[in-house]
């Protein structure tokens, strides 16, 4: 075989692999991007339904219940404009508290319940997790924004 | 006043990293006894600054040490009540302190080449050394000029803000060290590689000098990754061992490639083939080592906003790193092409098996990058907020590292240059039927899931053939020659090979069988109650308060038993820290050969109920076992006598360099 030949099957093969970890991270990709909302978009119905995804802000205080297993925890997450009530079994993480910032992972199962797989704590000295910062400020920005356009709002409510 | 110390100290390093970064390099070029003269400042500018950095390191440990609050850095890292030791490691706790710890690397480094690089023509040593003064410049004002760990508070705090309690432990006085001097040490192959370019030859010699020091740096690299892992494993409390968080891909990344680079490296010295790639993959090991130096210390993952707070340091850190890799990628795509590709080699050789584990090695450390930044680029770019999480890296990262796994036992039956399948296929056929066999049986006993067998498959594949390798090779020595000059006679970079491979199937055993058959029940106990985990029965037998030094903990023991044996007593915290009022979870582990038993105490809802995770966890022993044999792996090759033969060979007077080609080219050439 000719050099020039062996150089481009090598390079067709690197090519053959590199387009199969291209594929397969593309895949992988769209499948299992989490993508994050706040509690004022999932009430607006902008969250998946039937997929994973993240939600956060900051947990209502004195919503925290305990189901007798004790081991069945809800809490009440609200970004200061909207709240959802959040149902999770396993052990909270230790920076978990009420009136501080919380990021869970799960579904939504009815349009304002949500079943956390997972309540995730950074494990480093914030506590608040940047998500649930960002769930907060949307918050705050959408309580600003209803008391200065209250009227347009109902307005548009009508009109539709 | 100690902090001015340190303070001025860094300034007169800096000056020195100057005269490093410029004379020596400006002198290379210039063919005059001044330009001799100047490349001559190289060694002793990188021990002078060596000694100032050192100087500045030991002023801020004894701040630390001494509790001077009135350093700001120290006010926000530590506390009067941290045990001293702590103390010292809350110098590299925060980010000016991490900043300072790398750069006492890079000129500890530095110094390390300067002193062992006599064998070596004086024009590579200046080269080598003034990039390695380049990057030291840059790091020192990024220092200086935004984050000075001496900067003063005024007035002084009464007492510290406390290190976070989750750094209070062993592993960070050991784990940020040892990672930084892996991370770090890619400087010294980036060098090699940017002096190579700028001289525009590449030869074999090239390789063989800038091998050990790869090695060195990979084998730290290794040992860092690892004790994050293991310290993760005990310190989180939950007996995850790897999150594919952000934090560990940026130690992840350079690691791959720089697998890949020891590799593409080993071709380099041996045939001379790869030239031009292996010197791309020690630019691109060495930049995503600022990457990763950057992404964990500048702020950036808490969120990508921070930079706003003060954008002096987002903007020094892209502008740097626009410059390096910028620079260097610049340089290679301009005087590349004069080094050469090298060497040819047929379809199938070991040339073309260690092209495909270069490729694939990438190819994973490109999807972990993609699946790192992706999520800071569209929070930057507020186009939402996504997470990439566990999901994606394991179904990408899986699939890319079989054909690794499977093509890492062939690698070494394969002849360099030319190779006959044939050949390969007929002295790997018992091996092959071994691991069909095991697959079978496995399959038919413990067929948990797939993944079970295909990752036991695996490694017995790669312990089989590894075994197998070193049996051949044995047994190909001449006749005559004892077993134990058998043994000896073979050079350590073939141990080095050999070890790391075994590691790798033994790291392999770990990881299936923790992810395929580990067991975990949350449940709550009230004290005296039992529960049942994978054959354990844990007791609930006892519950206090006890205090530390600087927290205090609710104490739970749990008795273990399995049938009638008691297996141990395990004593799992909850603590709370004092100064930062923050929780802590401290499991219990109990370890063991073939399994791990992990209890920690979750959270008390009443009088002498908590909420427990109890976890029985297969095999864990074997990922820091696998770890630990890949790094020592490492250093075996890394301690080959060739690399001092070499040297001495130098120091004999020999005058050429590039008269030392092939060492052991008889060794090279596969047994058959």
């Amino acid at each position: 075989m000719k050099t020039r030949y062996k150089r481009l099957i090598l390079i067709a093969v690197g090519l053959a692999l590199l387009g199969i970890a291209a594929a397969l991270v593309l895949t992988a990709f769209k499948k299992n991007l989490v993508f994050f909302f706040t509690p004022t978009q999932i009430l607006a119905g902008e969250a998946p339904k039937g997929t994973n995804f993240r939600m956060g802000g900051m947990v209502l205080a004195g919503s925290l219940k305990r189901q007798p297993d004790g081991v069945t925890v809800s809490f009440i997450v609200t970004d200061t404009s909207k709240n959802i009530q959040v149902n999770y079994r396993g052990i909270l993480p230790d920076l978990f508290k009420e009136g501080k910032g919380v990021v869970a992972e799960g579904k939504l199962v009815s349009p304002d319940l949500f079943v956390a797989e997972q309540v995730l704590a950074k494990h480093d000295e914030n506590y608040m997790p940047p998500d649930a910062a960002y769930a907060l400020k949307k918050g705050k920005e959408a309580n600003k924004l209803i008391g200065a356009t209250m009227d347009t709002e109902s307005n548009q409510k009508s009109a539709k | 006043m100690i902090p001015e110390i340190g303070n001025f100290s860094l300034i007169l390093a800096l000056c020195l990293a100057l005269i490093q970064g410029i004379f020596p390099i400006a002198g290379s070029f210039r063919d005059t006894a001044k330009g001799t003269r100047w490349m001559a400042l190289g060694r002793p500018a990188a021990a002078g600054q060596c000694l100032f950095v050192t100087i500045a390191f030991i002023c801020l440990v004894y701040s630390f040490y001494a509790n001077d609050f009135s350093v700001s850095y120290v006010a926000a890292n530590s506390n009067s009540t941290l045990p001293v030791y702590y103390r010292i490691a809350a110098t590299w706790g925060g980010h000016e302190g991490s900043l300072l710890l790398w750069v006492q690397m890079l000129v500890l480094w530095t110094l390390a080449v300067a002193l062992f690089s006599r064998q070596l023509p004086d024009q590579t040593v200046a080269r080598v050394l003034g990039v390695m003064g380049l990057i030291s410049i840059g790091f020192l004002c990024f220092m200086l000029f935004t984050s000075n760990p001496f900067d003063r508070l005024l007035p002084a705090a009464v007492n510290g803000n406390d290190l976070n309690p989750l750094l209070q432990d062993f592993g960070m006085i050991i784990h940020p060290p040892l990672l930084y001097m892996g991370y770090v040490g890619f400087s010294v192959a980036f060098a090699f590689a940017l002096a190579a370019l700028m001289g525009g030859q590449l030869d074999a010699a090239w390789a063989r000098w800038s091998r050990p020091w790869t090695l060195v740096a990979w084998m730290f690299l290794t040992l860092g990754i690892f004790l994050g892992s293991f310290w993760a494993y005990y310190e989180l409390g939950w007996g995850g061992w790897w999150f594919w968080d952000a934090v560990e891909n940026a130690s992840f990344m350079p690691w791959l490639v720089g697998t890949a680079l020891i590799h593409s490296l080993a071709v380099t010295e041996k045939r001379g083939s790869f030239k031009n790639w292996t010197v791309l993959l020690a630019i691109i090991a060495f930049s995503l080592s600022l990457l990763g130096t950057f992404l964990v210390r500048s702020g950036v993952l808490t969120s990508v906003h921070a930079f706003a707070t003060d954008p002096r340091r987002g903007l020094f850190i892209l502008f740097f790193l626009a410059i390096v890799i910028g620079g260097a990628l610049t340089l290679y795509a301009w005087r590349a092409p004069k080094v050469g590709l090298g060497g040819k080699f047929s379809l199938f050789s070991r040339e073309s098996m260690l092209l495909i584990n270069n490729v694939l090695l990438l190819a994973a450390a490109g999807t972990v990058l993609l699946g790192t930044l992706y999520p800071l680029f569209l929070d930057a770019l507020d186009l939402g907020k996504i997470s990439v999480g566990p999901p994606y890296f394991e179904a990408v990262f899986v699939p890319l590292m079989i054909p690794v796994l499977l093509l890492l036992a062939v690698g070494p039956f394969v002849r360099w240059k030319d190779a006959s399948l044939k050949e390969v296929l007929f002295r790997l056929r018992w091996i092959g039927l071994g691991s069909v066999i095991f697959a079978v049986i496995a399959a038919l006993l413990i067929a948990t899931s797939v993944m079970v067998v295909v990752g036991l498959t695996l490694a017995v594949w790669i312990l089989l053939a590894t075994a197998s390798q070193l049996m051949q090779r044995l047994q190909h020595a001449p006749a005559g020659t004892s077993m134990w000059k058998r043994i000896t006679g073979q050079p350590r970079s073939y141990w080095g090979m050999l070890v790391a491979h075994a590691g790798i199937g033994i790291f392999v055993i770990g990881v299936t069988l923790v992810k395929g058959t580990e067991t975990a029940n949350d449940l709550s106990m009230h004290l005296g109650d039992t529960t049942t985990i994978s054959g354990y029965t844990f007791h609930f037998t006892d519950l206090k308060n006890i205090k530390g030094p600087n927290y205090i903990a609710a104490q739970g023991t749990f008795e273990v038993t399995q049938g009638d044996t008691k297996v141990a007593t395990m004593k799992p915290e909850k603590r709370l820290f004092s100064v930062q009022q923050m929780p802590m979870t401290e499991a219990a582990i109990n370890r063991g050969f073939t399994r791990d038993l992990y209890v920690s105490l979750g959270e008390k809802t009443s009088d002498n109920v908590w909420i427990v995770r109890v976890q029985h966890k297969p095999f864990v022993s074997w990922i820091w076992a696998g770890c630990l044999i890949i790094a020592f792996g490492g250093f075996l090759a890394a301690s080959d006598r060739r690399y001092r033969i070499a040297s001495r060979k130098k120091k004999g007077g020999a005058s050429a360099v590039g008269d030392v080609v092939d060492v052991h080219p008889i060794s090279e050439v596969s047994a058959s």
